[in-house]
Order: structure tokens, then C-alpha cells, then sequence
């Protein structure tokens, strides 16, 4: 009997499809991002990036650059008063040692990636800026590289650092592997290979910085995290009070914004010649240089019974770090705590390991490591069902994780989880089947579940703050320190607001990341904005109408519990109501604040150790089903998507319209990555540095995706609510290769499913002497 | 070289290089609503009308504006600063996410409703064709344009 859980439409704001308040500015043209700010007297910065991919810099000559006139300033490794940038864990506990990476702010010596930055330039116009970079002299003697986590590993591997190329290991395990293969019917093995993703937003690295009064280095940068101002004043050997970081409206994240961008580069720049500096990078240096999302090598071999109920599961994933650690040991950790899928396997071991290479960096990329993952755990749950001859629809439904059910790593799930009925939504959603338009075309369908977390590790002691006010005129403010990237962060803060002081959404207005100015609220990456902003702005909110309503109370004459706000007044039960302004001068006369800073901390924990299975590692899991519709044209191996359905539990949508925004973008992002984006590395030259090589999809390459919304009332975000930044970017690979091995018997297990890619597959099955398909060449 | 040509309405005089792009030259001259994506012609980011024709800026010299007429996405607003209704429409879809590639989106879209109101979904997903959207997955911009033109048109 499968748990239905339901939520109660009870709200008057929340839960409705407001417009966006920033969408007004945007379509008019208005927003100001952060290249488009300017200020007087204003020097344009850029980087010189290194063209080899592996080498050691025997000379820099800047005196040339230096003296060109209009140059302000050159700035090598030894300009930098501390040239090391540390990944760590923005704002929070800074107890987790091992997660800690370092990188050079300016090369010191070795090169480790094509793209790393040598030097830095600012000049008074950017064309100068450019003209400066080339003259300055760069002596390089490239050394052997490496550029496959594979060969990495080996013992004789060129060491692209000196503590050797593992990076992290991660290891889980439960129950006892051996007895759960033994026990089982069908053994099916995979590999599946991933490949590097950029995340492709429109706006490119960019900011503007001046020193401002007080000696403040202020820097208006698009980020998906101010916090980094702590970075940038360790950098310049500054308290961390002298450093504001300003994030207006974000022109996309994807996380590729997560981690430092240019943001320390203005503040040294600008630093250095006490001047504003706006730097705005290229689309062929971001593509150059912007960390990608992780290849990963995942091998997969999967026990079940006759049933096709899952026994048993051994994974080994092997992930891509590129040069420099970044948030890879926490994307490998993300990949090994979902590697088995939202299903019930007593029995699973996984190895996880991650190396650097000489490749381009890696590290945050919406998803983080669950989203590799999916391929594998959901192509295996197709082949055990092909193995058992059982609807894979079945075999999840048979397998699907319930509330109660305990994980490989040991947490235990404590919500409800809807996977039956968003499997059963997405495949309705599909409607009738389509008919092959030609005879080269076959036509198939596939389902693909997923399980993403939300928030951040319980270790890290995540906390939002916001503060919310009153004007006197009854208007209200808001002030938070959370960028928004666009998927409408800020404006589900203002509806959650308009609900509970019952103002219309036209009298809030919101302020939003500013390091100084706005109480920090964390980073905006780990689908935790609306879970972590949503709770402290609910809680900031709730607390400021009972500050209200106790003096409403006395002007009413009234019990406070049996007031109500809505339409900017406060009313009894009897219909009696005064204006807000009336209330709020009575708040000014008694002394009552107007205004209250309220502080959500999330359920926190130990540390836990995976392989030990000792407990929770997030604070809840999303779940989404995805059912898609394909052709593939046999002849040339294109795949087309037909028709694309994307079921999610978000709990409680908080704008439906939002809601289904962040559906279908990021289920298209995730078509993208499974069909056509593809960051192409040779021996770490990048051959991909243009969007007319770097092919991210276009309206024609996607169908409309269908979105459902399933409101369990069940997460731990604000009245109910689960992310929904990252979840739908995970099944759509695997979606479309289940569907595509339905239309044609072949299974796709190498990402992009090219053309080529497809093509060559379907050579191998359709052969002249019928074998079995021989596995893909991985090699390009 | 001195250069004349008309934003949105007004005759405006330019200091260009040969060399210089239309992108370049509007957004130093204040135009920042016109977005650089990607610099080759291939994101439609800074997509303006051109004698009413959506072209991608950043391909366009800009000594060949002289004596030519090119709008910006300010320049659909009407007397008195109101949005178009098309811009209503992608606003009340939701058809605006991070916003970046809005402008270019806004004008491809007007150009499109003007020339051809009577149309289908696949239609302006074609017209569409030429600007990239990160964020929304293109329902929502397809929908409010098919929208819009039901409203007017239909």
C-alpha cells in the first residue's frame, strides 16, 4: 500500500504563481549586473592564463607591459601579499579539515592546467588592458602531464602536486556484500563514463571593485557566494571587516559561481592602485578556465532476485579533480552517499576515489556528484529489469526507498517519499505513444528516478539569517544576504513575507547579499537558498507579527491569538480592524520594535564516518521521476526527444511558477548534458572554448518539458517546502538512454550520446553476424 | 570616426574605431541593456533591431550603423514607460529567469510578432532558434509569445 501524503492549500500568497518582482526590470532592460556597473575614473582589469597545460615558468618579463602608457598596474605571484586561495566551507564551522584544498591566487612557478592564471593587468581602457597582457614575456618549459584519473593513479604518474594524485577516497558500506550477491538471482555488471560540462551561464565572470570610504575594498561581483569576502581578505592581508562583497542580480550560477571567480583579482587590482576596476571576462576565457562539472567512471554490479528485488550492489566511482581540489572531495562524497539510488539495498559497498590530472579544474556543477550517479544506478535498475523480464516501472516501485528505510551510509529517511506516484505521474504524463515517422526511425520510452540532497552536510552547522521591518507608512523591508542567480530566490522571500504579515506583495521590498550591509544567509548553491533563507525568513517574519500583534492587541482590546493581518491591517474575529500605520505608531510610542533579526539554524550533527555507516549525512533528500519519449534514427544515429515529463516531490511550492521554472530549466541543462554539451580536453589543450563549439541547447534541441508537481507537505524547508534547484538535472541521461535501449536493444553508457557516439553503437548491433553489441571505445 | 545613427528614436552621434562593434559602441554609450554572451553571433544576448531586423550586435561594424536606425530593448517601452504587452506576457509566464538573455529574447520575439502574427508553437520556437536561454528550458518564453499573439491576434 503505497503512503500518500497531501498538503493543505491554506495560504493566500504562498502557493500562488505571483510574478516575479525582478522580472519587471529584466524584460525592461533595467537590471544592472555586475559588468554593467561603472564608476569614475574606472580601469579595466584581465588575466593573463597560461596556454600549456603543464609546465614550469622559468621567467615573467612585465617591464615592457608595465610601461605602456595607459597601464596602471602588472601583478605577478610575488605582488600577491598571500598568494593562496583556500576552498573551504564559507561561514561555517571551519572544523573540516580534511575538505580543505589551497590553490595559488597567481601561478608560483608550476603551471598545473591549461588556463591558470600568471598575471594580472589594469589599464584605462580594456582594449589596453588586453594589448598589456601580451606583452608581457612568459618563458614556459612545459613538462609531461597527465591527463586521465586512471592513469593518474598509477604509481609512475607525473605528480601534478607532490602529495601525490589521489585526492580523497570515500568508502560506505552496509550489510555484507557477499552473502547479498549470493543470495541473488541475476547479476548484472555496467561501466559508465561521464564527461566534462561547463556550466554555461550567459553572463560571464564579471565584476566592478573600488576602495570605498573607511579603506573599505568594496566589490560588486557576480557570485553565488558573498562570503568570499573573507577570501579576498586573506588574500590581501586585510581584517575581514575592510572587505564588502556586493552580488547584484546574477546573470546564472550552475554553480560554476560557487567557487572564488574574479572576485579576488578586483580586490588586488583595485587595492594596488587605489582606483575602480571593472573586469569582465571573454566567453572563450571563461570556457578556458571555469571549473567543470566531474567526469566520473562508475562501475556498477548489481545482485537481485527473481522479483527484482534488489540484494545487493557493490559501485566503484572514479572522478576527474582536473589541477586543483576545489569542492571535488565533497562532489565525490555527494556521488558515494546517492550512489545506489532512492532504493531499499541491504547490501552495498562503494569505493569512491577522485585524482588530479592536469586537466582543467573541477568542482561545483548543479548536481554535485548525485547527478553522475544517476546513469549508473538507473541504467542497472533497466538491466536487472530486462534480466528478470519485469517493467522497470516495477522493479523501482518494488525497490523505492519509504519513510523508515535506512541508507548505505546510515541515515535513516524521516519523510515521506513519493516515488510511486511521481514514477506513475511522469509515465501518464507522457500520454500516447508516437508513431515512428519513418522507417530508419524507432521510437522508445524510459523512466529515470533520482535522489538529490538539499542543504548542507549536518556537520557543517548550516545557519541563514534575515532581518524584516516595518516602515512607518505600514511598507515592509527586507534584508538578507542571499544572491539570487535568477531561479526567483529573492522573490520566494518576499511571498513567504506577504503571507505571514499579511501585506500585499507589493509592499515588501527586499535587499538582498550584501556582505555588510544584508545578514548573511549562506551561499546559494546545494539547492539550501529556499530550505536555509525560506526557514530564517519564516521564522525573522513570524516573530515580527507577534511583536505587532501584541500592540495590535492593545489597541483592539483584543487576545493577540485571535487577530489576524491581511490587507495591511490587523482585524479580530468580529470584524473590527485598524490600519498597519496606526499600529506601528503605537509600536514607535511604546518602545516595541518594528523590526526583528531572526536566525535559522539547520538540524546539526557529528561528523560521520561513511564507511562506518554511523548516521545522518543531510538534512533530507529530494526525489523526482522522469519518463521521456525518443526517436533515434538508425541511420545517422541522432536521437531526438520527443516528449519529456518531470515529476518532483517539492513539498510545498512556494511559486508553482518558479517551481516548474527550475523543472524545466534544469531538466533541459540535463538533455543538454545527455545529447550534446561536451568540454572536449586533449592531453588538457580545451578545443571547446566558444559557444560555436561548446554547444549548450538551443529551443530546437529540446522539447517543451512537461512539469509535475507533487506537494507532499513533507520537506524540511519553510510550511513544508524541498529544493528544487538541482534535483531535475539528474535523470534525464539515463532517462533518455532507457528510452533509447527500448526503441533499438542497444545501451548507451558513454555521456554525450552523440551522433557519432550512437551511430557507431548501432554498427555493433545490427552487425552482419548478430553478435552481442561489443562495448563502447571510450577513447576519442 | 564620426558616425550618426538613431537609438531608439533619437539621432545620436558616435566616436568609432574601423574596427569597433555595434555591442561595443551601445554599451559605452550607456546602452547596457544590450548583454555580451559570447562575442561571435552565436548566443543572441545582444540581439538589437537593426532597421527592424533582429541581428546580433556583436557581428555588426559599427561605422555600418551610419544613417541607420537600432533599438534596444528600451526602446519597445511606449510613451509614458510602460512595458510592451509582449514584455507583460513573458513577465506573467514566467518566462524570466536570470534575466541575461532577456533583452535579446524581448527583441527577436517583437520582431517576430510584428512580421508574422499569424503563427503556431514551432514557428516561434524557429524564430527563437538564434538565442540561447540558460535558465528556463524555453516553455515558458514559447508560451508567452504564443500567448500574446492569441491575445492580440486570435
Amino acid at each position: 500500500m503505497t503512503e500518500v501524503v497531501q498538503v493543505a492549500k491554506e495560504f493566500r500568497v504562498v502557493g500562488q504563481p505571483v510574478a516575479r518582482h525582478d522580472a519587471r526590470d529584466k524584460v525592461a532592460g533595467q537590471t544592472l549586473y555586475a559588468g554593467d556597473w561603472t564608476m569614475p575614473g574606472m580601469l579595466h582589469g584581465a588575466v593573463l592564463q597560461s596556454p600549456y597545460p603543464s609546465a614550469r615558468i622559468c621567467r615573467i618579463e612585465t617591464s615592457r607591459a608595465s610601461r605602456m602608457r595607459g597601464v596602471a598596474v602588472v601583478l605577478t605571484a610575488g605582488d600577491v601579499p598571500r598568494n593562496t586561495l583556500w576552498t573551504d566551507l564559507p561561514g561555517q564551522t571551519m572544523v573540516v579539515g580534511p575538505l580543505r584544498s589551497r590553490l595559488n591566487v597567481l601561478a608560483e612557478g608550476r603551471i598545473r592546467y591549461q588556463g591558470e592564471p600568471v598575471a594580472l593587468v589594469a589599464a584605462e581602457t580594456e582594449a589596453r588592458a588586453r594589448d598589456a597582457l601580451e606583452a608581457i614575456e612568459v618563458e614556459y618549459e612545459p613538462l609531461p602531464g597527465v591527463f586521465d584519473p586512471e592513469e593518474a593513479l598509477r604509481p609512475d604518474a607525473p605528480r601534478v602536486h607532490d602529495e601525490g594524485n589521489l585526492l580523497a577516497q570515500w568508502r560506505i558500506s552496509s550489510g555484507d556484500l557477499a552473502a547479498g550477491f549470493a543470495r541473488a538471482d541475476v547479476v548484472v555488471e555496467g561501466e559508465y563514463q561521464t564527461h566534462f560540462v561547463d556550466a554555461g551561464f550567459l553572463e560571464p565572470e564579471s565584476g566592478v571593485a573600488w576602495v570605498d570610504a573607511d579603506g573599505v575594498v568594496t566589490i560588486r561581483v557576480s557570485t553565488q557566494v558573498i562570503e568570499h569576502f573573507r577570501d579576498v581578505a586573506e588574500v590581501l592581508g586585510l581584517p575581514h571587516n575592510r572587505v564588502r562583497v556586493i552580488a547584484p542580480y546574477v546573470g546564472g550560477g550552475f554553480g560554476g559561481k560557487e567557487d572564488v571567480t574574479v572576485e579576488v583579482y578586483l580586490g588586488l587590482l583595485t587595492w594596488k592602485t587605489k582606483r575602480p576596476v571593472r573586469m569582465v571576462w571573454t566567453r572563450q576565457e571563461s570556457l578556458l578556465a571555469r571549473t567543470k562539472r566531474h567526469p566520473f567512471r562508475m562501475r556498477y554490479r548489481t545482485g537481485a532476485l527473481r522479483t527484482g528485488e534488489l540484494v545487493a550492489q557493490q559501485i566503484d566511482l572514479l572522478s576527474d579533480a582536473g589541477a586543483y581540489a576545489y569542492m571535488s572531495a565533497l562532489v565525490a562524497l555527494y556521488a558515494s552517499v546517492t550512489a545506489a539510488g532512492p532504493y531499499r539495498v541491504p547490501n552495498v559497498e562503494v569505493n569512491a576515489r577522485v585524482a588530479y590530472t592536469n586537466n582543467c579544474p573541477t568542482s561545483a556543477m548543479r548536481g554535485f556528484g548525485a547527478m553522475q550517479v544517476v546513469l549508473g544506478y538507473e541504467s542497472q535498475i533497466d538491466r536487472v529489469a530486462r534480466a528478470v523480464g519485469l517493467d522497470p516501472k516495477r522493479v523501482r516501485e518494488t525497490n523505492a526507498l519509504r519513510r523508515g528505510d535506512t541508507l548505505p551510509v546510515g541515515q535513516v529517511i524521516e519523510r515521506h517519499v513519493a516515488l510511486p506516484e511521481l514514477l506513475e505521474r511522469a509515465w501518464q504524463a507522457l500520454g500516447d505513444p508516437t508513431l515512428p515517422r519513418a522507417p530508419s526511425v524507432r521510437v522508445g520510452r524510459g523512466v529515470a528516478c533520482n535522489m538529490q540532497p538539499y542543504g548542507r552536510l549536518v556537520w557543517l552547522h548550516d545557519w541563514a539569517s534575515a532581518w524584516i521591518g516595518f516602515e512607518m507608512d505600514g511598507t515592509v523591508v527586507i534584508r538578507t544576504g542571499v544572491p539570487d542567480l535568477g531561479a526567483g530566490q529573492a522573490s520566494s522571500l518576499c511571498q513567504i513575507t506577504s503571507e505571514v504579515l499579511g501585506v500585499p506583495m507589493e509592499h515588501v521590498t527586499i535587499h538582498i547579499a550584501d556582505s555588510a550591509l544584508t545578514p548573511l544567509a549562506g551561499t546559494t548553491t546545494g539547492t539550501r537558498q529556499l530550505y536555509m533563507s525560506g526557514n530564517a525568513v519564516l521564522v525573522t517574519a513570524r516573530n515580527l507579527r507577534q511583536q505587532v500583534l501584541e500592540v495590535a492587541a492593545q489597541v483592539l482590546n483584543a487576545a493577540p491569538d485571535a487577530l489576524t493581518m491581511a490587507e495591511g491591517e490587523v482585524r479580530t474575529a468580529e470584524g473590527r480592524a485598524v490600519r498597519l500605520p496606526e499600529i506601528l505608531r503605537h509600536c514607535a510610542k511604546l518602545g516595541v520594535p518594528r523590526t526583528h533579526l531572526g536566525v535559522y539554524h539547520a538540524p546539526s550533527g557529528e561528523v560521520v564516518d561513511l564507511s562506518k555507516g554511523t548516521g545522518k549525512v543531510f538534512p533530507d533528500y529530494a526525489f523526482g521521476a522522469h519518463a521521456a519519449e525518443v526517436e533515434v534514427d538508425t541511420e545517422t544515429g541522432k536521437i531526438r526527444v520527443l516528449k519529456y515529463a518531470a515529476a518532483h516531490d517539492v513539498g510545498r511550492a512556494i511559486n508553482p511558477q518558479s517551481v516548474e521554472g527550475q523543472i524545466q530549466g534544469a531538466t533541459v541543462q540535463g538533455l543538454g548534458f545527455a545529447l550534446m554539451e561536451e568540454v572536449i580536453l586533449e592531453q588538457g589543450i580545451n578545443l571547446t572554448t566558444s559557444f560555436s563549439t561548446y554547444l549548450i541547447p538551443g529551443v530546437l534541441d529540446v522539447p517543451d518539458v512537461e512539469p509535475v508537481i507533487v506537494e507532499s507537505g513533507e520537506g524540511a524547508g519553510p510550511l513544508g517546502a524541498r529544493g528544487i534547484g538541482e534535483p531535475p538535472i539528474g535523470p534525464p541521461a539515463a532517462a533518455v538512454a532507457n528510452a533509447v535501449e527500448n526503441a533499438t536493444g542497444i545501451r548507451l553508457t558513454t555521456t554525450p550520446f552523440t551522433p557519432e557516439r550512437v551511430a557507431r553503437a548501432l554498427g555493433a548491433v545490427t552487425g552482419e553476424d548478430g553478435r552481442e553489441p561489443v562495448p563502447e571505445d571510450h577513447s576519442r | 570616426m564620426k558616425i550618426e545613427f538613431i537609438v531608439n528614436g533619437q539621432p545620436r552621434e558616435f566616436d568609432v574605431a574601423a574596427s569597433e562593434t555595434l555591442l561595443k559602441v551601445l554599451r559605452e554609450a550607456g546602452c547596457w541593456e544590450v548583454k555580451e554572451g559570447c562575442g561571435e553571433g552565436v548566443c543572441g544576448s545582444c540581439t538589437v533591431l537593426f532597421d527592424d531586423q533582429p541581428v546580433s550586435s556583436c557581428l555588426v561594424l559599427a561605422p555600418l550603423a551610419r544613417g541607420h536606425s537600432v533599438i534596444t530593448v528600451r526602446g519597445l517601452q511606449e510613451n509614458g514607460g510602460s512595458l510592451h504587452p509582449l514584455q507583460e506576457a513573458l513577465i506573467r509566464h514566467g518566462a524570466v529567469q536570470c534575466g541575461f538573455c532577456t533583452p535579446g529574447i524581448v527583441l527577436t520575439a517583437f520582431a517576430f510578432v510584428e512580421r508574422t502574427p499569424d503563427v503556431d508553437r514551432e514557428a516561434i520556437r524557429e524564430a527563437l532558434a538564434g538565442n540561447l536561454c540558460r535558465c528556463t528550458g524555453y516553455a515558458k518564453i514559447v508560451d508567452a509569445i504564443e500567448a500574446y499573439v492569441k491575445g492580440v491576434y486570435g
